[in-house]
């Protein structure tokens, strides 16, 4: 199925950005409701973005190596916490097992807000790139479990019939039936992860850090700089919207043939 | 008499002997055991296309899981030859009542699944598999994905899945029973064109008195819940059978009437 990138709901999501933007700019440059330092124009800010990627000050780092410092955080800790989290989801649905050895631990974590982690982490690892990156995979780790887990145990009874009368073993049951069956819950656990990941890294680095967006941000607000910290917001706004976006082009080429993903 | 005549010189491929299924019901009103099939003995005789004919819910798809080994009788015993069958395997395949194609698998994949869950060559069971996917009439889909089917393409794919493991019998639960009059009685034709070509056992099960006149060698005829054996027919009308014919509505209203109209 190709999009039509001019189709009608395209014109109006433009335009109702569009209007956005013009508001705000009515409102705040031309209006002047508020100061410019409680909330500066749209200019202003975009502006303060693009400079940003030049400029080092007030917290000592372009935006370039701010992005790259939380992108790296965010990437690391989300990839472990789906390297891990995914297999064992998958073995506590197959393997009663570890089920009963898994279990009881993971309820116990499991209502933990990943950001109550932070405090925690910033003793045991100090305020460097791990604790980060710990907070992150608790985060990621999760729903990754929690999914994975669920796909498994959806996994059609016929299916498992089918893969019998062809002589599949156990193990070859889960990884040629139950496994593919599962995929979109997968990566719906991963989805799910990677939104949890960027928002608990921008608090982390809120709390814990000398460099990224959050810290970025932090910096700003200190300094008073409204236009740099929402400048920053946009900023993990976009980077968190790629990061989605490169997700799902990956989920449609590993997921075929269910419903709502092309042919 | 015309059954001694008709089992002459045949040889048995399937012995059912006294099989009695009862399911544990715990989530119904009257807890305790259930019993769907009661003192079930049957033969199924090389190569003949026998049709179980029986009332709807009356435990067809029970008999058809114990003697294709999916699940044990909870008294009794079937025989495939000499041996018994006590789980599923590749010499017996499968046609399911929802057809359960692998939806993460094109037609291809699904076709090829069994031969390469047993470890067969790869260029020979794509081979095997082509042969099948054209002789159900589905060349040029090769690379489809289920979702993109109709509903009588998907039973062709389940047909020839279920061939591809070159079984000595085929069970084929009601394989018809979800499709509109018309494709079913072109299916009907198709299925007979490739009994023809791919001569095997089969034991198709059907609630649709036409259709069972229509395909059957000869028909069991089964009582409603708990089943057994009711009466056996012999159909010796010539193929291609007219639906029409007067020896064709004959046999139909005979079966009719011994049949439990109790439900
Ligand atoms: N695993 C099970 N546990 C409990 N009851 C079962 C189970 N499987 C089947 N039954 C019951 O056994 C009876 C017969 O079911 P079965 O599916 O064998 O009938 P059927 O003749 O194939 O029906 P249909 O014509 O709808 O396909 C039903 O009342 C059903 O509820
Ligand atoms: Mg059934």
């Amino acid at each position: 199925m190709k999009k039509d990138f001019f189709s009608k709901y395209t014109v109006i999501s433009i335009i109702s950005v569009t209007l956005f933007f013009v508001i705000w700019y009515v409102l705040t440059a031309k209006m002047m409701i508020v100061p410019a330092y409680v909330m500066p124009d749209p200019l202003k800010v975009f502006g303060a973005l693009l400079r940003k990627f030049t400029v080092k000050t007030p917290d000592g780092a372009t935006l370039g190596s701010h992005i790259a410092a939380s992108l790296q955080v965010a990437l690391m800790g989300f990839g472990f916490g789906t390297g891990l989290g995914v297999p064992l989801g998958i073995l506590m649905a197959w393997y009663k097992t570890v089920d009963r050895v898994a279990r009881p631990i993971f309820d116990f974590l499991r209502p933990i807000p990943p950001i109550a982690w932070i405090p925690v982490m910033i003793l045991w690892l100090g305020i460097g790139t791990e604790a980060r990156a710990a907070v992150i995979f608790m985060s990621a780790f999760i729903p990754n479990v929690i999914n994975s887990y669920t796909g498994i145990q959806q996994t059609s009874q016929v299916h498992i019939w089918v893969g019998r009368t062809f002589g599949a073993s156990d193990f070859e049951l889960l990884t040629r039936v139950a496994i593919p069956s599962a995929l979109p819950n997968i990566f719906t656990g991963m989805r799910l992860s990677l939104g949890t990941s960027w928002v608990s890294l921008v608090s982390a680095e809120m709390l814990a850090s000398t460099r990224g967006l959050g810290y970025m941000i932090q910096i700003g607000r200190q300094f008073s700089r409204t236009d740099l910290v929402l400048a920053g917001m946009i900023a993990i706004g976009i980077l968190g919207g790629l990061l989605a976006v490169i997700l799902e082009k990956v989920e449609n080429r590993i997921v075929k043939g269910r419903q709502g993903y092309g042919k | 008499m015309e059954y001694q005549k008709y089992i002459e010189g045949r040889k048995a491929v399937i012995t059912c002997k006294n099989v009695c299924k009862e399911f544990d019901i715990r989530d119904r009103k009257q807890a305790g055991s259930f019993r769907v099939i009661d003192d079930l003995s049957l033969s199924i005789y090389e190569n003949e296309f026998v049709v179980l004919f029986g009332p709807g819910e009356c435990g067809k798809t029970s008999a058809i899981n114990i003697l294709s080994g999916l699940d044990r009788p909870t008294a009794g015993s079937v025989f495939q030859g000499d041996t018994q069958i006590t789980r599923p395997g590749i010499e017996r395949g499968v046609v399911y009542q929802s057809i359960a194609l692998f939806p993460w698998l094109t037609v291809m994949g699904n076709v090829e699944f069994g031969p390469k869950a047993r470890g067969i060559d790869r260029t020979q069971s794509r081979k095997r598999a082509q042969e099948l996917i054209n002789l159900v009439g589905l060349q040029g889909f090769e690379n489809a994905f289920p979702i993109s089917l109709s509903g009588g393409m998907r039973q062709r794919v389940g047909i020839a899945r279920a061939y591809a493991n070159d079984p000595e019998v085929l069970f084929m639960d009601e394989p018809f029973g979800a499709l509109d009059a018309q494709t079913r009685y072109m299916m009907e034709e198709e299925i007979l064109r490739i009994y023809e070509h791919e001569k095997r056992t089969v034991v198709f099960v059907t609630n649709n008195i036409e259709e069972a006149v229509f395909l059957a060698d000869r028909i069991i005829l089964l009582k409603s819940c708990p089943t057994s054996v009711k009466q056996e027919y012999i159909i010796d009308l010539e193929r291609p059978r007219s639906y029409t014919a007067p020896r064709f509505l004959e046999i139909r209203q005979k079966i009719t009437r011994d049949m439990d109209k109790a439900l």
